[in-house]
């Protein structure tokens, strides 16, 4: 067998196997996201069946995977609203930042992992699974609750936080100095500053530019302008995911809808790539050593969004219930944690046990996340039956 | 009425009131245009007790059923001191679906006038004979009792 038959077949099987483990997570109700890392430990090294001669196209695959998750990122949110929602809930933001960011980086710094280290698990704690809490929240017919707008509105925050975490996350894990750092979050903030601008005066411009009747010529436009956008961003070292998150930003309107519609499947495709490559990086050897560790930043982190969210929705007026449902919502970590530990795996800068840990927190939270936000009207329910008199605390099922 | 119109960032936009009874009631307007009708618990205000995703004509037919009565009830209260004149809804048939108002000849028939037309939600008024009717709408319509009879007949089975 030839070399190009044998990786057809690997791949086959690859993507075949993921297509079972999604129909697999749709039955239970669950993100497929934990299933495809679970794929990824099985398919790499040192997994059940090592795969070899297809990691050229799974690495750019997965790069490709990354962009296309921030460009839709990018593309859900308009200017307006990305503004609308920092001016509402700025004060839920940062508290979201330091609380959740706090068990990661006590954690990184307790196994001495290092100041970068201590960066990186912050970010993968601190950031909810947007993909995850909006997918849940439609199934579960929460769309209309008062507590939901809270909710997206901390989500919206979280992302612009990402557009300016991952470039300075970037320089630091190339080693720059602290200059070097500083001038890499200076790039992106103008840089933020200005796609905001041109998003909300000129974006019909920004959108005319990939516009096409044609399908056809639309995605090649809109991908290729992508992949441009992100390279060039890469190569000023300004990460290239935050590149595509920007360029989805600055297309709106009907464009914006179009090309998520186009741009979707894609996505999904390359996106479950992107998690079986880290998976594939992951060791299923190194995950036993950091399992103590992950269950308890996996209780410390659901503890803190439900703290979050049930401080959020507080101040709007929520009732209790919806506010243990704000918090348990909140809780899904996926996607954009994989993204972040991602990135530390390609610079190699950090401590192997660092992608270990991540696969093992996110393969919990991407369970509990959905688990707690369908567990959390009846246990807060029952909490508030138990003891009529007092405030009901926040408790979801973890 | 004080519909509070509430962004939801990423999905759409949420439009809802608060009834008499304290419950809150609207839609969901997703951005691709899907609907979703909310209605609020009881027990638990901030909550939904249902989201009904609706079709475009589903949320129009609803819309009917809602407006039509309060047009039927107003021109009722204005026609009330003529004695022998009604004035009633009439749901348009299958038969109709696609024709004009001119086919159904019912001012001919049986003397009854429309005064308008509702269509999703949209009142129509004083429709010509070339309106083209589709299978769904409601007319409002004046006339006698017996005339407004015959024109149901007529809508239903053409």
């Amino acid at each position: 067998m030839d070399n190009t038959a044998l990786e057809l077949i690997e791949l086959g099987a690859v993507f075949f196997s993921l297509g079972l483990l999604g129909r697999l997570a749709g039955r239970i109700g669950l993100s497929p996201i934990p299933l495809y890392l679970l794929g990824g430990l099985f398919f790499g090294t040192g997994g059940v069946v090592p795969l070899h001669g297809i990691e050229g196209f799974t690495a750019i695959a997965g790069e490709v995977g990354v962009i296309l998750l921030l460009l839709l990122l990018g593309l859900e949110y308009s200017a307006t609203e990305l503004i609308d929602g920092m001016r509402r809930s700025w004060t839920a933001g940062v508290l979201d930042v330091v609380l959740n960011a706090a068990p990661g980086v006590a954690v990184a710094l307790v196994l001495g992992w290092g100041a970068v280290g201590a960066l990186v698990m912050g970010g993968v704690t601190y950031i909810s699974s947007s993909g995850i809490v909006a997918k849940v929240l439609g199934d579960l017919g929460r769309l209309g609750n008062r507590e939901t707008p809270v909710v997206l509105s901390i989500l919206v925050f979280e992302d612009l936080v990402m557009a300016l975490y991952l470039p300075i996350l970037t320089a630091v894990l190339i080693g720059v100095t602290l200059v070097g750092a500083l001038s890499a979050v200076g790039i992106s903030v103008a840089v933020l500053a200005v796609v905001l601008v041109v998003a909300l005066r000129y974006g019909r411009f920004v959108s005319a530019v990939v516009d096409s009747p044609d399908r056809e010529v639309f995605l090649l436009k809109v991908l290729g302008l992508a992949l441009l956008v992100a390279g060039f961003a890469s190569a000023m070292q300004v990460s290239a995911a935050v590149g595509a998150f920007l360029l989805g930003i600055a297309i709106s309107g009907s464009t914006a809808e179009n090309a998520a519609k186009l741009l979707e499947p894609l996505r999904d495709l390359f996106a479950a790539v992107f998690f079986v490559v880290f998976g594939l990086h992951t060791d299923p050897a190194s995950i036993p050593p950091v399992l103590g560790w992950a269950v308890v930043l996996a209780v410390a982190t659901t503890a803190t969004k439900l703290a979050t969210g049930w401080w959020a929705a507080g101040r709007v007026g929520i009732g209790p219930l919806g506010r243990a449902r704000a918090g348990a919502a909140l809780i899904a970590r996926g996607e954009f944690s994989i993204v972040i530990a991602g990135l530390a795996v390609t610079y190699a800068a950090v401590d192997s046990g660092v992608t270990a840990l991540a696969t093992t927190y996110v393969l919990l939270m991407a369970v509990i996340g959905p688990v707690a936000a369908r567990l959390v009207e009846p246990v807060a329910r029952w909490v508030r039956t138990r003891r009529p008199s007092a405030a009901p605390a926040p408790s979801a099922g973890n | 009425m004080n519909v509070e119109v509430t962004p939801l960032p990423g999905i759409g936009v949420r439009k809802d009131f608060a009834l008499r009874n304290g419950r809150r009631i609207g839609v969901v307007t997703h951005r691709d245009g899907k609907i979703d009708l909310i209605v609020s618990k009881s027990d638990d205000p901030d909550a939904c007790l249902a989201e009904l995703p609706l079709t475009a004509d589903e949320a129009g037919a609803l819309a009917n059923l809602l407006g039509a009565p309060q047009l039927v009830a107003q021109l009722r209260e204005e026609h009330r001191d003529l004695p022998g004149i009604h004035t009633r809804q009439l749901p348009v048939g299958p038969p109709f679906d696609g024709r004009t108002l001119g086919d159904t000849a019912l001012r001919t028939r049986t003397g009854v006038s429309v005064v308008a037309v509702m269509r999703a939600g949209q009142v129509h008024p004083s429709p010509t004979p070339d309106f083209i009717l589709t299978a769904g709408d409601l007319m409002v319509t004046v006339g006698t009792a017996e005339g407004l009879d015959n024109a149901v007949k007529i809508l239903k089975r053409g």
